[in-house]
């Protein structure tokens, strides 16, 4: 659970101020957190996803979320996220069994799990973008700057150069070209405590700077706003910059960001098969509860039970509220 | 506690107000028309004449607030560094270009 904060950054105190209630709207999406191990240690990450982690959803939870596709067609997209997605042993089954559904099926893809070795395994994932393109996966991935420096202070050194060969080859298969129907949208977030910059200007650097720099394309530009929970939130107590943020992100609630919050349409699944309203309340292990309080997860969850269920808030929502919004899509305002 | 440019200052900005609301309202709205949308110049354009400006002016409180000011409208470090380049090149030239009036008064007092 986040640590409780000033009385003042209480979200559900703050949508009451400004007579807002946020009550699910649908379920056009699944999104799933196969597994915590990762190639990478980013310094922002939310989920503390590491090369050291093991957390992966069994083969029966992965059989679940494929019959649940099969028997609500009203979702639409499997959202696959980690983690590194790719490194879960079911990846590739989980993907085409979406697809042979009918469904939309995006990857948030780091890119660099294209070029190191699986951290278990040891063995090469270089073939993703084969497979990606072969089975029309939407391929969304953060580029948190389109210059080396804030990229690998967030993400590592040498993950810039990584990322843009990683985008090449994708962009080789077709990705990025509007031509083509893969679509390859790339994900901004801030390198620290501060709001991004409007989503449409830093798209357009974006294209400019990797098209004219790099040769790369792309299609949209997603720019987030840093939830303040596990390893960012640590970063922030530490340099004692966390209430301050939450003050920032408090100031800039924004109404209309909050009307498009993401939890409003999606459930999140987590490696045990617990659902949560988003992935940021499964990673402070938040568990979304139906209307009468019970916990939800794979094994109970039905759609009138989803549909029923109160949104559970924390300060931390304030992050996808504030300026423009910020959500798994981008901007929401 | 040191009572000059204590960073927590910054936050209290809107208080100076307090004795003199009027004005003090004409000029924050004067401000964010000017600084907080897009005009002729792109916000993050105007974020960089205030970081250059803050400064040239050594005003504490103005960088550490278009430090952030300058990243939330997508700059770079090294935009942002060049900005600064230019208040401080200006700030030379503004000094070298005050030797003209030196030379004049030599040429006028030397024989």
């Amino acid at each position: 659970m986040n640590a409780p904060g000033p009385a003042r950054h209480d979200f559900a105190a703050t949508l009451a101020r400004h007579g807002l209630q946020l009550p699910v709207q649908g379920l056009d999406t699944l999104q799933v957190n196969l597994t915590l191990t990762c190639n990478q240690a980013c310094r922002h990450c939310h989920v503390d996803a590491s090369p050291a982690r093991r957390e992966a959803l069994s083969a029966e939870g992965v059989a679940a979320c494929l019959h649940w596709l099969a028997r609500d067609p009203a979702i639409r997209t499997l959202d696959l996220t980690g983690g590194a997605p790719e490194l879960h042993p079911q990846f590739r089954e989980l993907v085409r069994g979406a697809r042979a559904l009918g469904r939309q099926v995006m990857v948030r893809h780091n890119l660099t799990v294209q070029l190191d070795p699986h951290p278990l395994t040891g063995e090469s994932l270089a073939d993703l973008p084969a497979f990606f393109a072969e089975q029309a996966v939407e391929v969304v991935s953060s580029l948190p700057y389109y210059e080396a420096f804030f990229t690998d202070t967030q993400r590592g050194k040498g993950v810039f150069e990584k990322s843009l060969e990683a985008l090449r080859r994708l962009n080789a298969r077709g990705y990025g070209d509007p031509a083509s129907g893969l679509v390859l949208n790339l994900v901004y977030n801030p390198v620290g405590p501060y709001l991004p910059a409007a989503q449409a200007s830093l798209e357009a650097d974006y294209r400019r700077v990797l098209g004219e720099r790099h040769g790369l394309r792309f299609n949209r530009l997603y720019a987030l706003t840093n939830v303040p929970i596990h390893r960012f939130a640590l970063h922030l107590r530490k340099t004692g910059q966390y209430e301050a943020y939450l003050d920032k992100l408090l100031a800039a609630f924004n109404p209309a960001a909050a009307e498009g919050v993401m939890c409003r349409r999606l459930i999140s699944v987590d490696h045990r098969g617990r659902l949560y309203d988003c992935d940021f309340n499964q990673q402070i292990g938040l568990q979304a509860e139906d209307a009468q309080g019970q916990p939800l997860s794979l094994d109970n969850a039905d759609r009138e039970r989803l549909l029923g269920r109160p949104i559970r808030f924390g300060s931390h929502c304030l992050a996808c509220t504030a300026g423009a919004g910020s959500s798994c899509g981008g901007a929401t305002a | 506690m040191n009572p000059y440019y204590n960073a927590d200052d910054l936050q209290k900005f809107g208080e100076i107000g307090r004795h003199g609301k009027a004005l003090a309202d004409q000029f924050f709205q004067y401000y964010g028309a000017v600084t907080g949308q897009d005009g002729a110049l792109t916000r993050r354009e105007k974020a960089l004449i205030a970081l250059a400006i803050a400064h040239a002016q050594k005003c504490p409180y103005c960088i550490d607030a278009y430090t952030t000011g300058s990243l939330e409208a997508g700059a770079s470090p090294e935009q942002m560094m060049e900005a600064v380049h230019v208040a401080a090149v200006m700030q030379a030239g503004i000094t070298l270009v005050h030797s003209v009036q030196m030379q004049n008064k030599l040429d006028q007092l030397v024989l």
